[in-house]
């Protein structure tokens, strides 16, 4: 174990699988001299070279469609879009393309690629630069989503990203990139995908989160615990596969459960989590499920504003406590 | 001695041309200063080094007609005659900024001035430039639609379906490409496929010219000429200006990608100053005159700030308001 960023771990993942296997590359907006923009590719061009670390034009739908064809010829691309926002203008090739191939090729392609993606609001950027899309991805099938909380979730899921053979896109956290958590060193650590992480057990109330809010909900658990709530949180980990089974049973057990999405809350990804809940653990839940999301607003500039639209410890300290409060 | 520059221009236009320079330069300058002290936030890109484009270019137009931009876009907003005042506000977050703190140094707006955006996604401005092009022909209105964007957005596919598109309807559009020869840490040679862009165009047969993006005069005359043509014929039209932007990408780049040595040539090559000596070689002005003008616009921009600083925030409730009519 070693102590490390989560860029580093997310930078290190990648020098692993670069080295283990020559056909994984790598190309994107200014990842290879500049060493990308949140600088999570550093060191990757002097080491691997000019053919396997690529500067592309400002050209997004190309950069994903480049990884797709790369993908089939043979090579396993990691493609970075400089943020989620831009992948936007990557939605044909990620949506009708990559997710699409296999499936309408009757299973005789598969295409072993990574879209990487920062995302996520709370650094001023405003509404163009601080969107969380990831509902956009998760409701459409054919794709993998992981999206690591901590710095050894980050290496160890963008790893198994890496090696699996399935179109992956990789959401990492704007915010999270200077975070420090404890990672292993072994190179042949591997997060595997479909398995939520329990980061906290608790038996009063279930908290399901992901990248930065499961970071946050564990925070809330923190300060709730003071007031004798016992929080389990859960970090779903992978968008896709979801797994569903652990956060069910947590909820079953505890009877009461808060889901944070960062994403909007009008037909988000929390509408889904808590619509499962509801479905299978309906006998047992205590109180109705409640949602912490980020607003139905574009985002507003102005941090006085900004704070409002996103998710905070405050707000799923709130969330929890009404739960606890409220009853069938 | 006889002057050049006064067959153009008259002496308070060209004085004119100076100020906004410089009230540009320093209300750039300034914007770094606020944002290192922290009532800046977000993303900061700026124009220091490419001011003669958006004066040049703005002096060259008719206040009818259309402005867009990207993000880089505090001079040609304040240039096509926003407040200082309001533009410093917007950048500080507050309620009386030019869009109400909502979007930031990266979107600033002004309809009464037809200054019809900054857009943060690369190439975004081009499609709604085109767009507008439309409307104007539709309502049979005299103005044109004049569209900044910087060499990096001309690998996106929106800048090559707006450009087909507007030869193909024939719209009245001004592509003004601020060539400043980086797409933040790729020089355009790595990025374009053709280095010299404004020979891109000719797929799509729109015409198009190069002019020195340093020299405020070159700017003007390229504009005004191409404004004519363009208003006479209602078809698209190319200028690439070839700039530079003498600070990083944005307030993060500490732009080690560029050398010294080429930053010095283009340093040397500063509009401003480069200016300054023609207008007093020509006999136009002396130095006194522009020092005045200099402390004018320091001022004007301190006043910016001292706005700025004293604006309240937007009240919590405005984060609901404006998403719909
Ligand atoms: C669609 C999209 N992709 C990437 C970015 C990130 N980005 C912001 S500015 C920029 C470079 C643009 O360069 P250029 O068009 O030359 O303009 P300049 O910054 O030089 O004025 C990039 C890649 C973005 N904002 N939007
Ligand atoms: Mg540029």
């Amino acid at each position: 174990m070693s102590e490390m960023t989560y860029r580093d771990a997310l930078n290190l993942a990648l020098k692993e699988e670069m080295r283990r296997d020559p056909r994984v590359i790598t190309f994107g907006e200014d990842v290879a001299l500049y060493e990308g923009s949140f600088k999570v590719t550093r060191g990757l061009l002097a080491e691997f070279g000019e053919d396997r670390v690529r500067d592309s034009p400002i050209s997004e739908n190309t950069i994903a469609g480049v990884a797709i064809g790369a993908a089939m010829g043979g090579m396993r691309p990691v493609a970075e879009l400089m943020t989620i926002n831009f992948a936007l203008l990557a939605m044909d090739q990620l949506i009708n393309h990559m997710a699409k191939v296999r499936y309408m090729f009757g299973g005789q392609v598969f295409l072993p690629m990574v879209v990487r993606m920062p995302s996520g609001g709370g650094s001023q950027l405003a509404a163009q630069h601080s969107q969380s899309l990831e509902t956009y991805f998760m409701h459409c099938p054919g794709m993998r989503i992981a999206y690591p909380a901590t710095p050894a979730d980050a290496k160890g899921l963008l790893k198994t990203a890496i090696r699996d053979d399935n179109p992956v896109v990789f959401i990492e956290h704007e915010i999270l990139y200077n975070s420090k958590g404890e990672v292993p060193e072994d190179p042949e650590f591997l997060v595997p995908f479909g398995v939520c992480n329990v980061m906290r057990e608790g038996t009063d109330v279930t908290i399901v989160g992901y990248g930065r809010m499961a970071v946050l909900s564990l925070m809330a658990a923190a300060e709730l615990e003071k007031e004798g709530i016992s929080c389990e949180v859960i970090d779903l980990r992978t968008l896709n596969p979801l797994d569903e089974a652990t956060f069910l049973k947590s909820a079953a057990r505890t009877g009461r459960a808060v889901v944070v999405e960062e994403c909007w809350r009008t037909a988000g990804l929390g509408a889904d989590i808590a619509c499962r809940i509801f479905e299978n653990c309906f006998d047992r839940l205590l109180a109705p499920v409640k949602r912490v999301s980020g607003l139905d607003v574009p985002m507003p500039y102005s941090r006085k504003l900004e704070k409002l639209c996103i998710p905070s410890v405050a707000g799923i300290v709130e969330a929890v406590r009404e739960v606890m409060a409220a009853s069938y | 001695m006889e002057s050049k520059l006064r067959e153009l221009l008259s002496d308070a236009e060209l004085l004119g041309f100076y100020e906004q320079m410089v009230l540009s330069r320093e209300f750039e300058e300034s914007c770094a200063e606020q944002y290192t002290k922290g009532h800046i936030t977000g993303f900061l890109h700026l124009y220091s080094g490419q001011e003669a484009v958006a004066v040049g270019t703005t002096a060259g137009l008719q206040k009818e007609d259309y402005i867009l931009s990207a993000y880089r876009d505090h001079a040609q907003a304040i240039v096509r005659g926003a407040d200082p005042n309001r533009v410093m506000a917007e950048l500080f977050g507050k309620a009386t900024g030019i869009c109400k703190g909502k979007g930031g140094s990266m979107h600033l707006f002004d309809p009464k001035l037809n200054f019809m955006g900054g857009y943060a996604i690369v190439a975004g401005q081009f499609p709604i430039a085109v767009g507008l092009a439309f409307a104007a022909k539709l309502k049979q209105e005299e103005r044109i639609v004049t569209c900044f964007f910087g060499d990096g957005s001309m690998n996106q596919g929106n800048f090559h379906e707006a450009l087909n598109w507007s030869r193909v309807w024939d719209l009245p559009v001004l592509y003004i490409c601020e060539n400043n020869f980086y797409g933040i840490g790729t020089v355009v040679q790595r990025a374009s496929a053709l280095p010299a862009l404004h020979r891109r165009t000719c797929g799509y047969d729109i015409p198009s010219e190069k002019v020195d993006g340093m020299d405020v005069i070159a700017v003007y005359e390229a504009v005004k000429r191409a404004a004519a043509w363009i208003r006479e014929r209602q078809r698209p039209y190319f200028i690439e200006a070839v700039t530079y932007r003498f600070r990083g990408h944005s307030m993060a780049d500490p732009a080690t990608y560029r050398s010294s040595a080429e930053q010095e040539i283009w340093r040397s090559r500063d509009p401003i100053p480069n200016f300054a000596k023609r207008l007093i070689d020509e006999g136009i002005t002396d130095q006194a005159a522009l020092d005045e003008i200099d402390a004018r616009c320091t001022a004007r921009v301190e006043e910016a700030v001292r706005f700025a600083e004293e604006s309240p925030w937007p009240e919590d409730s405005a984060v609901w308001e404006d998403i719909y009519v």
